[in-house]
């Protein structure tokens, strides 16, 4: 029988970590994912699990001892937001590179400038090119769900890369909300023990880990991470159907939520997917076929899978909540279009940018976007996109 | 199940097709190094005058590239193999029994 309580997203990521009893985390503390490495250094002042917590001086060394870490063949992690994250950035790429399956808690925020410690997408999105995976959650119970996974899809041998776990800042991280937690033994049986065929600790087989790669092997070394992002969509996908026996809860790469029989479509990412639902079921009510398409799994990104489900709908809007300043809105609706554009889905697409620095996003501003997209979509009017919600505006008077 | 197969990096090419590079250019077993000649990006190259070499040994440690073999308590010849021609052993040496040549 599963466990019901009461957690916030940062607590859920730490009980999962103690469920999982990790070898080593070096973590350094950043609002507003301080919680987590704090409550797992209790866990371990406890004795309740025997992970070795290395307090580093700064989110560089962590992920660097992560890195040597998990070489050495530990089952390493940490946990990062924003600026830390911009921190650690030099060495996400070395972590993907030397296919070391580390997991990163991150607790979404915006980067600076200006300074803010708010929810956005800004710090997950700018990494996202650094050959990660990268999995979101709407809620806790997500979040907790996701990284009890996570090292299931990292270390799989098909895949070997590090994994991103993310949350969003405080409005999941810090509120409090019901969550169904596995048993420890099922756990346990799920995750099991991290068995390296390499690592540096190997007396009987000596490596050398991250040689240089001149331009004659730079991009085979490349090719070889895309070939595991490839791979890792069907590990992901194997990995969510065993997670399903466990808790009887069922993940893919995205949600579809009303989408089967929708008109008009929103493509979301993390907790303004749950205002969204109100949304869509309020607009049901009122007889506008309103669905929405939840994106868990950005990094591999499932661009068939995607066109597939936002083919033949009237149109779609794009939300995003980081910027890319391109001028052309944000990386989600890059993406998203490309994957539509590339398999001929003639659907029109609009681009909205929303949330920036925690700025609210309501039912009410996600029932206009449906609104504005039909009415534009009906009556052939283009939109001055990207269109942001909640901004301010002289054009408003 | 640990790896127990030494990487054949004679088999690991500039022609090599993506496939066969290792998993993230790991490469397995011991002293793999020596196999890597790094003489080749030397642009100047260390040159020993014999009759003035008193064997004191000095340019052995300082050597960043273990260049200096050393048998029977004795300095042999450079491993022009590996040496990068930095020329801190020529510094070293007392006796001026090293002189750098510079090859443009
Ligand atoms: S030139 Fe430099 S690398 Fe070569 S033998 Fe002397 S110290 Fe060693
Ligand atoms: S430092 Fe000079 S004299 Fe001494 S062993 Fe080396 S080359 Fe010979």
């Amino acid at each position: 029988m599963s466990i019901k309580e009461r957690l916030s997203g940062n607590e859920a990521v730490a009980y999962a970590i103690k469920q999982i009893n990790p070898d080593v985390m070096p973590a350094f503390p950043i609002t507003p994912s301080t919680e987590i490495p704090q409550l797992v250094a209790n866990y371990i002042a406890n004795g309740q699990i025997d992970t070795e917590f290395i307090p580093v001086e700064s989110e560089h060394s962590a992920m660097s001892a992560a890195i040597g870490a998990s070489a050495a063949g530990a089952r390493a992690l940490t946990a990062t937001s924003s600026c830390g994250m911009a921190l650690m950035w030099e060495l996400l790429y070395v972590a993907a590179s030397n296919r070391l399956p580390i997991a990163l808690a991150l607790v979404n925020r915006a980067l600076t400038g200006p300074i803010n410690i708010n929810c956005d997408h800004s710090d997950s999105m700018g990494a996202k090119d650094a050959g990660w995976i990268q999995i979101y959650a709407e809620n806790n119970q997500e979040v907790y769900d996701n990284f009890l996974q996570a090292f299931r899809i990292s270390e799989h041998k098909d895949v070997m890369l590090p994994i991103m776990v993310c949350q969003d800042g405080f409005i999941t991280s810090h509120a409090l909300a019901n969550i169904e937690l596995v048993e420890d033994e099922r756990v346990k049986a799920f995750v099991g023990e991290y068995q390296p065929e390499n690592f540096l600790l190997n007396e009987q087989m000596p490596m050398a880990v991250g040689p240089y790669a001149v331009s004659n092997y730079y991009m085979e070394s490349h090719r070889a991470q895309v070939e595991a992002m490839e791979n890792a969509k069907q590990v992901i996908l194997d990995v969510a159907a065993e997670f399903e026996k466990i808790s009887g809860r069922k993940y893919g790469f995205f949600e579809s939520y009303r989408l089967d029989d929708a008109d008009y479509a929103v493509v979301i990412i993390g907790s303004a997917a749950g205002t969204t639902k109100d949304a869509v079921d309020e607009l049901r009510e009122e007889g506008i076929k309103a669905g929405l398409l939840k994106l868990r799994v950005f990094r591999p990104f499932p661009a068939d899978e995607i066109a597939e489900a936002l083919k033949g709908k009237k149109a779609v809007a794009i939300l995003d909540r980081s910027e890319t300043f391109s001028t052309q809105g944000g990386p989600l609706t890059s993406e998203v279009c490309a994957a539509l554009y590339k398999r001929g889905v003639n659907v029109r697409a609009f681009s909205y940018i929303y949330g920036l620095g925690g700025r609210d996003y309501t039912v009410e501003d996600a029932k206009e976007v449906y609104y504005t997209v039909k009415k534009a979509t009906e009556s052939g009017e283009q939109l001055s996109e990207p269109v942001y919600i909640g901004l301010r505006s002289r054009e408003d008077d | 199940m640990a790896n127990n197969k030494p990487t054949d990096i004679s088999k690991i090419t500039e022609k090599s097709p993506w496939q066969e590079l290792t998993l993230g250019n790991q490469i397995y077993g011991p002293a793999t190094s020596k196999l890597f000649n790094t003489g080749e990006w030397r642009t100047s190259t260390p040159k020993i005058d014999w009759e003035k070499c008193r064997q004191c040994l000095l340019c052995v440690p300082v050597c960043p590239d273990s260049s200096i073999p050393v048998k029977d308590s004795k300095r042999l010849d450079f491993d022009y193999d590996h040496c990068k021609g930095c020329g801190i052993c020529v510094k070293a040496c007392p006796f001026g029994a090293l002189v750098m040549e510079h090859h443009i």
